[in-house]
């Protein structure tokens, strides 16, 4: 066979079975078993529902938190917490926990309010170790002592917990699956949402996709389906100064499979024109709080210059806080604070001097700066080194390497990423800002699919949770929405009847998922993801206008048409990443779309038109919607709050208590 | 008498990735099957380490070592390593990651 040199390729481990069909059924269907899908399964579970759980990967530890969390975001009901999640909604009206500003979503951030801390308590049922139980940090100034709960940030109000069973909680939600019976199918990639009769705008009735070990087809028919998969990441970026997957911040899975199928299926999407420039996939970027730090995992560190001369934390209004423990307090006659100076200035926390890049460059200080851990105070040092780099996703790997090599908090000083002066002080210092047309949707940066206070789609039968909404991008709102709409699908369920499959839907689908294997030779899936990253990169950067986009538009069908025509897989993972491929094409379509359809720039959506440059105009300060109607594009709007407006009430309490569904159920 | 010498393909990424000692690994594959890309597979032949096969998919979450049975059987690395450095505050000494004659391991176990 062409292309495979077969005196070096040795035969796939795993047996394989191009197109043999599998057939499952479930109450509930969920796509995508990261932290909200494991959520919403054990929540459907619980109310009797026969769950099925669908990944890519393997459950026990995929997702973007599958490798752990340090900060349990939103826990404004824990009984420690100083705030209630309605003052914490009156200050910000509509946010997600990382994209302040006007266009968060108020219906999943207010379900992360409520039941943030309750979704921890059922970790904690689970056998995640939540607590300080072992008292190795009795006395310390963010310890409740008797409930023995571990705070982050604001010490005087309490609402974000530090996990120090983190790590492990992916294992821990894995298992308790198992015991309720959820039915789990790794390495599955769901390629089609079925929809009744085939039809786009119907109700959806399950799922298809390939196994990526053994090429199996398995067709999941389904009451109601949550898709829980993650926004989609990794269209500009591909491999950087950091080769392959690494280079991108996000899970290297989250192809935006679930956004494409949502959007054939006829899924209205929000705010798809919506990218960050890369900050977290950054060029020169670090392994992930992989250097000294004042930020998030390591706040609130003392930061020193190479003479050792301190850089000083300010409050709000620049007052410099002269000691350590104040830095974890509200400025004088604020409420409560949140992190750094983002969002509104009435919560705006302690920070470095706001203007440390002038600073560094008038040589007021003298780079490379170090993490002074020797200098903080026990409990901080022991929760930034130990508790937080340990726990925190990824960091176990920092951990053990660093300190493998010697270094030692008690004694030694983590130098910071040396950079030019301007990158200093604009977040995590292991992050930096790569080149303007590289971007990136992390952290609730990107678009998603249009959901009510049951969070269901405007399909019947389709629900979503987590990153899959253009919102959040916390472990807590992944597994708050994740929950909820893990009860929603499982009351829609318990009164449905399955619905019909299409024999043509699915074998159209077959037609189109094997094709890459059918061919003795083409092009591979490397190349062609990095020219589809480049066509984002170039007609779709950080400046666009109507004649970029439209080339963009124009080149993406063109490699539809003749390169993905001839796209070549040698065995079941490579078939996954070549059709992930044709996901970055129907998703960059869509965010060129999108892009086109918001006639005016805008700063809360980082969103440049140079042909449109007025930023903000009142009368574009709307959601713009895109979806399909027999395969005709429909763009629509909402309003920025169309969750406190008719059909449902004008509070966030009201709502909240009318939809979630809890009493019933003798929760919360 | 000539030496003998091999060739194989450069590999694509600039960091070992995942290095798996072979006197310690039991081939259980455990590591194969929490890893979320498919990085490695099994060895055709039972008990033996798996097969790094895409490196180059490697998030770097560390799940594969986190979660294998046998302490130190896995090691993953993180690309450039060597640009991690440190000071030591007392004295002043520049330490790096991969330096010659490193200080001692630090042994103290983390919270968790």
């Amino acid at each position: 066979m062409a292309h495979i040199n077969q005196a070096e390729a040795r035969e796939w481990p795993y047996p394989v079975n191009y197109g043999k069909e599998n057939e499952v059924s479930a109450d509930v269907l969920i796509l995508g078993g990261g932290v909200a899908g494991c959520h919403a399964a054990i929540s459907a579970a619980k109310r009797g529902a026969k769950v099925v759980v669908v990944d890519k990967g393997a459950v026990i530890r995929s997702g973007s938190g599958g490798a752990g969390v340090d900060h349990w975001h939103g826990a404004y009901t824990n009984p420690c917490s100083r705030i209630t999640p309605d003052e914490v909604m009156d200050i910000v009206k509509s946010f997600g926990p990382y994209s302040f500003g006007e266009f968060g979503n108020g219906i999943s951030c207010y379900i992360q309010c409520n039941e943030s801390y309750d979704a921890l308590m059922d970790l904690e049922g689970m056998g995640v170790k939540v607590r300080d139980v072992d008292d190795e940090f009795a006395g310390a100034d963010f310890r409740d002592e008797k409930t023995k709960l571990m705070f982050a940030y604001d010490y005087e109000n309490r609402y974000c917990i530090r996990v120090n069973g983190g790590a492990d909680i992916k294992v821990a939600l894995y298992k308790e699956m198992l015991r309720l019976g959820v039915e789990i199918h790794d390495r599955i990639m769901a390629t089609i949402l079925l929809t009744e009769d085939g039809r786009q705008g119907g109700r959806v009735v399950g799922a298809a996709g390939i196994h990526t070990r053994t090429g199996e087809f398995y067709i999941f028919r389904s009451k109601s389906v949550i898709l829980s998969m993650a926004v989609p990441a990794g269209q500009w970026i591909f491999s950087t100064e950091l080769i392959g997957f690494g280079s991108s911040f996000n899970d290297p899975n989250n192809s935006g499979d679930g956004t494409a199928m949502a959007w054939n299926a006829g899924a209205e999407l929000a705010l798809m024109e919506r990218s960050g420039r890369a900050l977290s996939s950054g060029f020169f970027r670090y392994p992930p709080y992989g250097t000294g730090d004042h930020n998030n995992t390591w706040f609130a560190c003392t930061i020193v210059d190479a003479n050792g001369k301190e850089i000083p934390w300010v409050d709000r209004d620049g007052n410099v806080i002269r000691n350590v423990s104040d830095r974890y307090k509200p400025a004088s006659g604020q409420k409560f604070f949140g992190y750094g100076r983002r969002g509104p200035y009435d919560i705006w926390g302690p920070s470095l001097i706001p203007d440390l890049s002038e600073c560094i460059k008038n040589g007021e200080y003298v780079l490379p700066l170090y993490a002074d851990l020797p200098g903080m105070p026990e409990h901080e040092r022991r929760a930034i080194w130990g508790l937080m780099v340990y726990n925190e996703g990824k960091c176990r790997i920092i951990y053990d390497t660093y300190n493998k090599a010697g270094f030692d908090p008690d004694k030694d000083m983590l130098q910071l990423a040396v950079l030019p002066p301007e990158q200093y002080g604009h977040g995590p210092n292991w992050e930096t800002y790569g080149p303007g047309q590289w971007r990136e949707v992390a952290f609730g940066g990107g678009g998603g699919i249009v959901f009510d206070w049951d969070l269901r789609t405007n399909l019947e039968g389709l629900y979503v949770a987590g990153s899959q909404q253009y919102s959040g991008g916390t472990h807590a709102h992944a597994a708050t929405t994740g929950r909820y709409a893990g009860r929603k699908a499982a009351v829609y369920a318990r009164d449905a009847e399955p619905g019909p499959v299409g024999r043509s839907q699915i074998d159209g689908e077959k037609a189109r998922v094997y094709a890459p294997v059918k061919r003795k030779d083409g092009i591979g899936w490397k190349e062609m993801r990095a020219g589809l990253c480049r066509i984002m990169q170039d007609y779709c950067g950080e400046y666009k206008n109507e004649q970029t986009l439209q080339m963009g538009i124009r080149w993406m069908d063109s490699i539809f048409e003749s390169e993905a025509s001839r796209a070549f897989a040698r065995n079941p993972h490579e078939l996954c990443r070549t059709l992930e491929n044709l996901t970055h094409i129907t998703v960059g379509k869509i965010i060129m779309e999108a892009s086109m359809a918001r006639k005016a720039s805008s700063l809360h959506l980082d969103f440049k038109r140079m042909d449109y440059p007025d930023v903000d105009p009142p009368e574009w300060n709307k959601i713009v919607t895109l979806r399909q109607e027999k395969g005709e594009i429909k763009t629509g709007e909402l309003p920025l709050d169309y969750w406190l407006r008719p059909p449902y009430a004008a509070s966030y309490e009201e709502n909240y208590r009318k939809y979630c569904d809890l009493k019933m159920e003798g929760e919360g | 008498m000539a030496e003998k010498a091999y060739m194989v393909p450069n590999p694509v990424m600039p960091c070992r990735v995942i290095s798996i000692n072979e006197e310690l690994c039991t081939g259980c594959n455990i590591c194969v099957d929490v890893c979320r890309t498919d990085v490695m597979v099994p060895s055709s032949e039972e008990g033996k380490p798996p097969i790094v096969l895409y490196p180059d998919e490697c998030w770097f979450c560390g799940c594969c070592a986190a979660d294998c049975p046998v302490p130190d059987a896995i090691t993953v690395e993180y690309p450039l390593n060597q640009r991690v450095g440190w000071k030591r505050k007392d004295t002043g000494e520049h330490f790096r990651i991969g330096m010659k004659n490193p200080p001692p391991p630090n042994t103290k176990p983390p919270v968790c």
